[in-house]
């Protein structure tokens, strides 16, 4: 679809002229923006109020094995989180990849809750599977794992079979309730 | 997931209404509940009969099927993705499919892009039978639930004589499709298409202008379409408040393009206009499958051996140098397809909203990462939003139009 892809570049050109120029690349006609943890929150308002009214995923993935660096872009190697927002429009249906590289200790990007209702249940999921904390989420809780469960399954550092938590948790019967 | 009492999530309220909060009752609704048809759990606080909050809770169906597709190659994969909306698992399979085919690039035969077009269309029917049965049966109308699932149980048949198996259909392949679709499931479509406009009309007359069913649904659960989208809606739950999005249309994907159908909206945005979206939904799907089952192109339904990607067919293997060496690769773990170090999202509008796959590739036949985009959790998330305010009786409405299918709400 050439037209969407034209509108992408405006898209980029305007985000360029409010916050400066941010590495970019396309594959297979979907164009992904790299942007620095710090400046996520302005770039996805930015983005919100050039059309990107539709936050579709939140999702992450772990780099920790990858053997080449992320997308094939030299510039993301060596990040070991690498947090993808899919935005679209309902109006135009053009669509852009936001990738956030943040790392350990304490991986932390800033929460997108203020700008989409959406990216409360989303941001939770990506808390309780890789252990990010999204500053400023008003209810960080695990969303599909059990509250006791102390691990972040999907890292890539952690077994496809568990480590066991399961056994530990707390078996209550019915006369102790 | 645990026993302890949960907290409610802070929403403002006035001071008012913080003293007449001893008087709140808590309900449990769930995790095994008739109405939620599914496993998931609500905690519902009632005054009176009135919901004044409620915290939805998932995870108990999670099976870490993202995690599992990070073991699984692109081929076994398509097994899990049956069992995540199990309501039609024939759309899901085109998902995963199409975003596996967008990584790595295949352009898929005519024949194939009509028949999993075919298959989507009828999943969506079924689905959508489901769900509306569902919204009727837990307002009271056991025989409309019947009636839709009467249909259903033909689109199984289907499926049955397709593929051979009713339920968890694994039909498409990376690059193709498990089989080729036969001229006797085309003779059962063509009577699936003759038989099926009087069940639905039949189905309309039950419901549609029922006093009874109105009056439950009219009013409840109202979505705006600034809310629509703010909160990430997708399906006939964004279109039944106005959202125009189909990526059918959008982003035509298969043989979508070349099909004359319409984008079911409504403005009002509650229970009773997503009950008509889909309605008219299966009309549009049925519109689409009819026109897609005359016009199945000949030839080949699985890409050429020249894209290593689908195995070649036994003739091919038997008589031909090239099919031999094709089948021999694909078998052996360590050849096989040739994954791009990249990461794609790619969508189809399944019948409950947008249902996408992230994948990035790592070189391996195997996902590096396979998300999925499920369109339960956004729905299940806005539920607090939609039931306030609303009477107990009204939880069970607003739950089957959102059609929450808990093993895709969790994975």
């Amino acid at each position: 679809m050439p037209s969407a892809t034209s509108s992408v570049d405006t898209l980029l050109s305007a985000l360029t002229e409010v916050c400066g120029l941010f590495e970019t690349s396309v594959f297979r006609g979907q164009t992904r923006v790299i942007v620095p943890a710090e400046r996520l929150p302005e770039v996805l308002s930015v983005l919100k109020d050039r059309g990107l009214d539709l936050l579709v995923d939140i999702s992450c993935v772990d780099y920790l094995d990858y053997r080449d660096p992320p997308m094939q872009m030299p510039a993301c190697a060596g990040h070991r989180y690498g947090l993808v927002y899919l935005l679209a429009s309902t109006a135009t249906n053009q669509r852009l990849t936001v990738r956030v590289f943040v790392d350990d200790p304490e991986p932390a990007v800033a929460s997108a809750v203020p700008l989409w209702e959406a990216a409360n249940w989303l941001e939770r999921e990506v808390w309780d599977l890789f252990g990010i904390h999204f500053i400023g989420h008003p209810d960080l809780r695990r969303l599909v794992m059990p509250e006791e469960f102390t691990a972040h399954p999907l890292r890539k550092d952690y077994p496809l079979q568990g480590r066991g938590e399961r056994h530990n948790f707390p078996v209550i019967t019915r006369n102790e309730r | 997931m645990s026993i302890a009492p949960p907290t409610f999530e802070s929403t403002p309220r006035s001071a008012a209404a913080a003293r007449s909060e001893d008087y709140l009752w808590t309900l449990n609704f769930g995790p095994q509940h008739p109405a939620t048809h599914t496993t998931l759990r609500l905690v519902l606080k009632l005054e009176g009969e009135r919901v004044v909050d409620a915290m939805p809770e998932m995870g108990y169906l999670h099976s870490g099927f993202e995690k599992i597709g990070e073991h699984l190659t692109f081929n076994q994969y398509v097994t899990v993705t049956d069992r995540m909306n199990y309501i039609s698992p024939m759309a899901n399979n085109v998902a995963w499919h199409h975003a596996v085919e967008t990584l790595l690039g295949i352009e898929l035969t005519p024949r194939c892009k009509v028949i999993r077009t075919i298959i989507a269309e009828l999943a969506r029917i079924s689905d959508h039978l489901l769900s509306n049965g569902a919204v009727g049966l837990d307002t009271g109308a056991f025989t409309f639930f019947l009636y839709a699932f009467y249909q259903r149980e033909v689109i199984y048949d289907i499926f049955e004589t397709l593929c051979g198996a009713r339920f968890t259909n694994s039909y498409t392949r990376v690059g193709g499709l498990s089989q080729d679709m036969t001229p006797l499931v085309v003779e059962k479509i063509r009577t699936f298409v003759k038989t099926f406009p009087k069940t639905l009309d039949d189905m309309e007359k039950l419901l549609t202008r029922n006093r009874i069913f109105v009056d439950r649904t009219k009013g409840v659960g109202v979505l705006t379409k600034e809310e629509a989208i703010n909160r990430g809606a997708s399906g006939p739950v964004a279109r039944a408040s106005g959202v125009t999005r189909d990526l059918r249309k959008d982003e035509p994907c298969l043989a979508y393009a070349d099909y004359d159908f319409q984008v079911c909206c409504a403005s009002a945005g509650d229970c009773y206009a997503r009950y008509l979206v889909r309605m008219q939904e299966m009309r549009e799907s049925l519109k689409i499958v009819a026109q897609a089952v005359e016009s199945i192109p000949a030839g080949p339904v699985n890409v050429g051996i020249g894209q290593r990607t689908a195995l070649p067919t036994k003739q091919q293997v038997y008589s031909t140098i090239e099919g031999t060496i094709s089948h021999f690769e694909l078998s052996m773990s360590n050849r096989g397809f040739e994954v791009p170090c990249e990461e794609i999202y790619a969508a189809i509008e399944a019948p409950n909203g947008e249902l996408g796959f992230y994948i990035a590739g790592d070189g391996n036949e195997t996902a590096y990462r396979a998300r999925c985009r499920p369109p339960s959790v956004l729905h299940f998330a806005m539920f607090p939003h939609l039931i306030r305010g609303h009477t107990l009786s009204d939880v069970v409405a607003v739950l089957g139009s959102l059609n929450i299918i808990a093993a895709e709400l969790d994975r």
